[in-house]
């Protein structure tokens, strides 16, 4: 049961949930900003759109394609 | 350190672990690989909430136990680096890896096309919704609207019915007589996964389809438009998706040939271009018992076993059969392409909106003048839109394939992996 951290808030989550699945139970269930300055949040859910592309530990990655960690740092807002 | 393997195959779904478990045998040098952290493909998906059938597991298990198979998961194809060269990305490291043989069975992606309000938070595609509750994601009490067409749409009701959610509505673009015609042959998933999802709760309608996504911040409800008449749905995920496309990027920049939108192949699964084969959805979307007999064909072929090869044909004739069934009964409406409104933004990254598009006559031009594509997804969402709704036909993606770190991209200079 990995714990990590969205956003500033701590989030515990069954083991092999990805990023995504996480981010869509906090906050504002979102993933970025776009450049119009509208939210948006996972559509795919399989790597092709890139609208889950997240901040994790300083690294951009896909937020589908990515399984929680401990410790892991995603962050959602530039 | 650069790598070498006899047989690349990319993708690791039905396809590409039955190429890899038919090539196995002969001892062959293998390496399988797939963007996504586990394999398995997009059909058979695991995580806390995915159920995989033995014959996923089974493979699966297989797979390990071959000492001459390696398999990248979470790794993707971020280039070409010369003559049966791939430069590599997993999340550590950028390397290159060479080949002799190269099967593709990089899959299909949903069709996403934009209609009002698709931006909107809680808008999903329908097998995005499926992936994301295989994922981890908990959808309990929600109330869940399933739009679009094929096969999915059923699929990604279960996964959400199963998991708790409240499925309002199935809509269903293709036509009843379309649906039955397809529900009378001898496939038997029409049954089962309506019987899954409680059509009796007569939540199902043909001849529907999406009309706007409503809300503020996210999603509040959806209009659906149901023959002559429309309603309007108050639900929290809105799971939209209308069939699926083949993934043939990385096939068409490699100089395979792309017919109606798939890699064209011969019966041996060979593409045009001398030991590359193909096998799977990135041919044409025909189901994972389609891409299995395909995948396996090619991963013999590799291997110099041809008559083993032969004697799968017509298992694979079998399934062609239905598939092209499949895609008669769900073919796209026409007033499906007429969704958007001159507001309504095509290209997600970069915020392009139909109107700026309607005003050019091709993709490159509208592309150059608006920047629709050119955003982090490389307009596999946008381009793939703007060819269904207006015929433009996208050319070969440019490298790099997908957004990939600077480290990597030097490593196409250093012909090995910087450390």
């Amino acid at each position: 049961m990995p714990d990590l951290n969205i956003d500033g808030q701590p989030l515990r989550v069954a083991d092999g949930t990805t990023v995504a699945a996480a981010l869509m139970s906090v906050g504002d269930q979102c993933s970025r900003t776009s450049l119009g300055g509208q939210r948006r949040a996972p559509l795919c859910g399989m790597g092709i759109c890139q609208e889950c592309r997240v901040s994790i530990d300083g690294l951009r990655r896909l937020a589908c394609q990515t399984l929680c960690r401990d410790g892991m740092r995603v962050e959602t807002r530039p | 350190m650069s790598q070498h393997v006899e047989l690349l195959i990319l993708g690791a779904g039905p396809a590409g672990m039955s190429a890899a478990l038919a090539a196995a045998p002969s001892g062959m040098t293998i390496a399988v690989l797939d963007d996504n952290p586990l394999p398995g493909g997009q059909i058979w998906r695991d995580g806390p909430q995915a159920h995989l059938p033995p014959q996923a597991r089974d493979m699966r298990t297989q797979l390990e136990q071959h000492s001459n198979i390696q398999l990248h998961s979470a790794t993707k194809v971020v280039a070409l680096a010369g003559a049966k060269r791939l430069l590599l990305e997993d999340a550590e490291r950028g390397w290159v890896l060479s080949y002799d043989k190269l099967i593709l069975c990089t899959g299909a992606r949903e069709l996403l096309l934009p209609f009002p309000g698709w931006t909107l938070p809680g808008v999903t595609g329908a097998g995005g919704l499926q992936a994301l509750i295989k994922g981890g994601l908990r959808v309990a009490g929600e109330r869940v609207v399933v739009a679009g067409t094929g096969p999915l749409l059923l699929a990604s009701a279960a996964t959400a019915h199963l998991n708790g959610a409240k499925v309002q509505r199935i809509a269903e673009q293709a036509s009843l007589a379309s649906v039955s015609r397809f529900a009378s042959g001898l496939w038997a998933w029409p049954s089962k996964a309506l019987q899954a999802v409680g059509l009796r709760n007569s939540r199902y309608r043909t001849s529907a389809h999406v009309v706007q996504a409503l809300g503020h911040d996210r999603l509040e409800a959806v209009r659906i438009r149901l023959g002559h008449r429309e309603e309007e749905i108050p639900c929290e995920r809105l799971a939209c998706g209308f069939s699926l496309v083949p993934n043939v990027e990385i096939g068409q920049a490699l100089g395979c040939q792309v017919v109606n939108r798939a890699i064209a192949v011969d019966q041996w699964q060979a593409t045009g271009l001398a030991d590359h084969y193909a096998a799977g959805e990135c041919t044409g979307f025909g189901g994972s018992e389609l891409a299995l007999v395909e995948g396996r064909i090619a991963g013999l072929v590799a291997a110099g076993e041809n008559d083993q090869a032969r004697a799968l044909w017509p298992e694979r004739q079998r399934w062609q059969r239905f598939a092209d069934r499949l895609n008669r009964a769900f073919a796209l409406r026409p007033d499906i392409k007429q969704l958007a409104r001159p507001d309504t933004l095509v290209c997600r990254c970069e915020d392009v909106p139909l109107s700026a598009l309607t005003a050019h006559n091709g993709w490159t031009a509208a592309k150059l003048n608006t920047r629709c594509g050119m955003g982090a997804c490389q307009g596999r969402i946008c381009s793939t839109a703007a060819q269904t709704l207006f015929g433009w036909e996208p050319p070969s993606l440019r490298a790099p394939f997908t957004p990939a770190r600077i480290a990597t991209l030097v490593c196409l200079d250093e012909g090995g992996e910087l450390s």
